[in-house]
């Protein structure tokens, strides 16, 4: 076999000797992942839906303030860091360290400001009675369903913020290049994400239309 | 360039500018907004859920193709991503709507 079939054969990307997606393994990585996660969120979603469409009595308890107000500021939030966080991965591409660590740094508070204005609603749930296992209205499903969803993407988020930080700091030192920025922005937007169906879908669905 | 830039830099490449990621924010915001007015609108719950699932469909689209950069990457990958989980989701759904709704007939008064 000559030099320059073999040189062919080998340029094929799926002959070998080249990856067919054109990234880096921990982007494919995480891409997988994501897959794989968004199934557990789906199939979450779906039972929710599921035991919703089938409630008729099902409670409508989230008033404009302080739920749904809070609820939509939180989307704001969410959005805006993932804006911060595709901002912060362009800086690193361009090689711009002290760009891209302000970036990451914006998008974890916007992470943390997330979680602490989700665990003030979690405390005025309880205080009202609601819990994972009861609630006044006598529907346990829907406390273990909203918990459930909730709590399983509050922990989502917290993990993220510390991904990023962790990130961040290795980015700083140099210990890391903007591949890990951007595969960590892959996982950020990916929370993102999944906020975008639970926000109607738990929250919308269960206004309190008076 | 510098070295230490251009270590930084990594692999990949830039795509998508500031500007173009500040409009899919306004946008995604613009979704949102919609979405909370029309959970006031009173609407059979089934053509609310129809609706908010389309609407945060369109939303994920946005956030996947630009914030995600699927929409700069290789076909091939798309095509082994969203397809096969567009199937399994599906599969999920099979008869959903119609056991949901006949539960609610199959409640004793």
């Amino acid at each position: 076999m000559s030099e320059t079939e073999f040189e062919g054969i080998v340029d094929s990307p799926w002959s070998g000797g080249h990856s067919p997606f054109a990234i880096n393994s921990k982007k494919l990585g995480m891409w997988l992942f994501i897959v794989s996660d968004t199934l557990t969120f789906s199939a979450l979603l779906v039972s929710y839906a599921y035991v919703r469409l089938s409630t008729p009595d099902w409670p409508r308890p989230f008033e404009i303030w302080p739920a749904i107000a809070k609820s939509s500021f939180m989307t704001f939030v969410l959005l805006s860091s993932s804006l911060t966080m595709v901002l912060g991965v362009a800086a690193a591409h361009k090689g711009d360290v002290k760009k891209t660590v302000r970036y990451l740094i914006a998008t974890m508070i916007c992470g943390i400001a997330f979680v602490l204005i989700h665990a003030t609603e979690w405390v005025t749930l309880f205080d009202e009675g609601v819990t994972p296992w009861s609630n006044p209205w006598h529907v346990p499903l829907f406390g273990g369903t909203f918990f459930g969803l909730t709590g399983l993407h509050m922990l989502h988020v917290t993990i993220g913020v510390a991904y990023l930080g962790v990130i961040c700091w290795g980015f700083a030192r140099g210990k890391w290049n903007a591949d890990h920025v951007e595969v960590s922005g892959l996982y950020w937007h990916f929370v993102d994400l999944v906020w975008m169906f639970i926000f109607p879908m738990v929250y919308l669905l269960s206004v309190n239309p008076k | 360039m510098s070295a230490h830039a251009q270590a930084a830099g990594g692999e990949g490449h830039v795509v998508g500018s500031a500007k173009l990621f500040s409009k899919v924010w306004v946008w995604l915001l613009l979704l949102t907004a919609l979405e909370v007015f029309l959970a006031y609108e009173r609407l059979a719950v089934a053509l609310m859920l129809t609706i908010l699932v389309g609407l945060s469909l369109i939303k994920s689209a946005l956030i996947i193709a630009y914030f995600m950069h699927l929409r700069f990457e290789r076909l091939g990958l798309f095509l082994i991503l969203v397809p096969t989980m567009v199937f399994c989701i599906c599969m999920m759904l099979i008869m959903f709507f119609p056991d949901s709704v006949r539960l609610i007939h199959m409640r004793p008064n």
